[in-house]
């Protein structure tokens, strides 16, 4: 497992800085920084309404925050005031160019329906990226078969289990060789019998030395997987550390209610 | 019932029947064509867009065919603006068309998962790239039943081409009814015609959303 201690001339390939986010008179997030070196997993815990989902979709864009900034890279994510008051991003082109570095499987899977399993992996690498066709497929195929679903190839994803289509979904989310990969409560919607196929994927690429952040209530798991745990509670970093640290030995009275309730 | 009639009948409706079918396609093209644009204006943040996409809507659906037939044929010369009976039969019926197809693929287009859409743009696919790969392809799988029945009621609204002078099936057997002075039999032969058109529509509509929506099953 990898330490948070990067290199000092290391970017990372994720920084937030005091982001904040509203959603009419909700504060979801208050002011949360962070950052993901290469090679690091990130874990972000805490209860339903905390702002977890909200802050891994800030990091692709998905949701706009209202204030704070975001890097990718170094790169810093340009965003203005539209004319009525909501915060945007500058240039769509550049979000478009980013969100294929950050990919994001969703709870949902969210496969497209009407296309195979391999033209969903192949669909953002050609029309995205423009890489030539028999390239994309081949790297799909390889993809495909790292995630133990190699004979789903032609197959249309409502005839998948759900465990099948999110591992589909994770190797369509790698298919665009993203830096990092956020995963957004991807077991949440599976039967639990389910849910070991899926998180023995995310273990493999924990191993492969991937960059991702993750949010989930599998405890568990997140305490094998972590290099760095986030607990976010009302919208802010309640408690931080490595798993051990977390979840051995919690400091605040809140991480400890937590952990006790799940 | 004379069945000589019903023979010697029937070779002058079937070739009329063409007009039928020509003006069917001819407009249901060209509304289709239009429908697009009226849909996703329907469905557009900007509200003079929306609300003028509304209004055309709202104008076709609201008010009979008929009436807009004749507002384009008698109508319009009086501003000076004069179309041929043909021409005055497509526009109306395209025009009609048009706002009733809008509305089923307006209707298609919600009916596409958002948590689809939101993958694709998740992935890096540009608002074109999003509506042209993921939303109108599904679009067309939900939109095919309800396009069906607009199919099988414009194939019956063409007959109102007949009122301004036209020679479609009903115009002919019009004609003829006058002319044999025996109306059963020719409506008759006319209204079998137009069901067998229809028929052989709503299967091929059937079929065709089978094909369409084979990733379901």
């Amino acid at each position: 497992m990898q330490t948070k201690q990067a290199p000092a001339d290391e970017p990372a390939q994720v920084e937030l800085r005091d982001i904040w986010k509203r959603f009419g008179a909700n504060e979801v997030l208050k002011g949360v920084s962070l950052k993901a070196y290469n090679h690091d997993v990130i874990s972000i815990i805490g209860s339903s309404g905390s702002g977890k989902s909200t802050l891994l979709r800030c990091i692709n864009l998905l949701e706009v925050p209202d204030k704070g900034s975001i890097y990718i890279n170094r790169e810093p994510i340009q965003m203005i005031h539209a004319k009525d008051g909501r915060r945007i991003p500058s240039e769509r082109s550049q979000v478009i160019r980013l969100r294929t570095r950050v990919s994001m499987v969703f709870q949902n899977f969210n496969l497209w329906s009407h296309m195979t399993v391999l033209q969903n992996l192949t669909e953002a690498p050609i029309r995205v990226q423009k890489r030539p066709r028999n390239e994309a497929i081949e790297y799909a195929e390889y993809l495909l078969h790292k995630v133990g679903i190699a004979e789903k190839r032609d197959d249309y994803p409502a005839k998948l289990s759900g465990g099948q289509q999110q591992r589909v979904a994770i190797a369509r989310a790698l298919a665009v060789m993203p830096q990092v990969l956020l995963l957004d409560e991807i077991t949440s919607a599976l039967d639990p019998e389910l849910v070991g196929e899926v998180l023995n994927v995310i273990r493999d690429l924990a191993k492969e030395g991937r960059t991702m952040m993750i949010v989930t209530h599998e405890m568990k798991f997140a305490k094998e997987v972590s290099s760095h745990v986030i607990f976010l509670n009302e919208g802010v970093i309640h408690e931080e550390g490595t798993p051990q640290k977390i979840f051995e030995s919690p400091v605040t009275e809140r991480l400890r209610t937590f952990l006790s309730s799940v | 019932m004379i069945p000589d009639l019903i023979v010697e009948s029937l070779a002058p409706l079937l070739k009329s029947s063409v007009l039928t079918i020509h003006l069917t396609c001819l407009t249901l093209a060209i509304g289709a064509c239009l429908a697009l644009p009226l849909a996703l204006g329907r469905l557009s943040r900007n509200r003079w867009i929306a609300g003028f996409c509304f209004v055309y809507v709202y104008y076709f659906r609201g008010t009979p065919l008929l009436v807009q037939i004749f507002l384009i044929y008698y109508g319009l010369p009086q501003i000076g603006l004069t179309f041929s009976a043909y021409v005055s039969a497509l526009l109306s019926l395209s025009l009609n068309t048009a706002a009733y197809t809008a509305e089923i693929i307006r209707g298609g287009i919600q009916a596409v998962p958002a948590g689809e859409i939101e993958s694709a743009s998740a992935m890096g696919m540009k608002r074109r790239q999003v509506l042209y790969r993921i939303i109108l392809p599904q679009m067309v799988g939900f939109a095919l039943p309800a396009y069906g029945n607009e199919i099988i009621l414009q194939i019956k609204a063409t007959s109102l081409a007949s009122t301004i002078t036209l020679m479609d099936l009903t115009g002919m057997a019009r004609t003829l009814a006058a002319d044999t002075y025996a109306p059963l039999e020719i409506f008759s032969v006319a209204g079998v015609i137009y069901l067998v058109m229809v028929f052989s529509t709503s299967k091929c509509v059937t079929w065709m959303e089978k094909r369409w929506t084979v990733y379901r099953s």
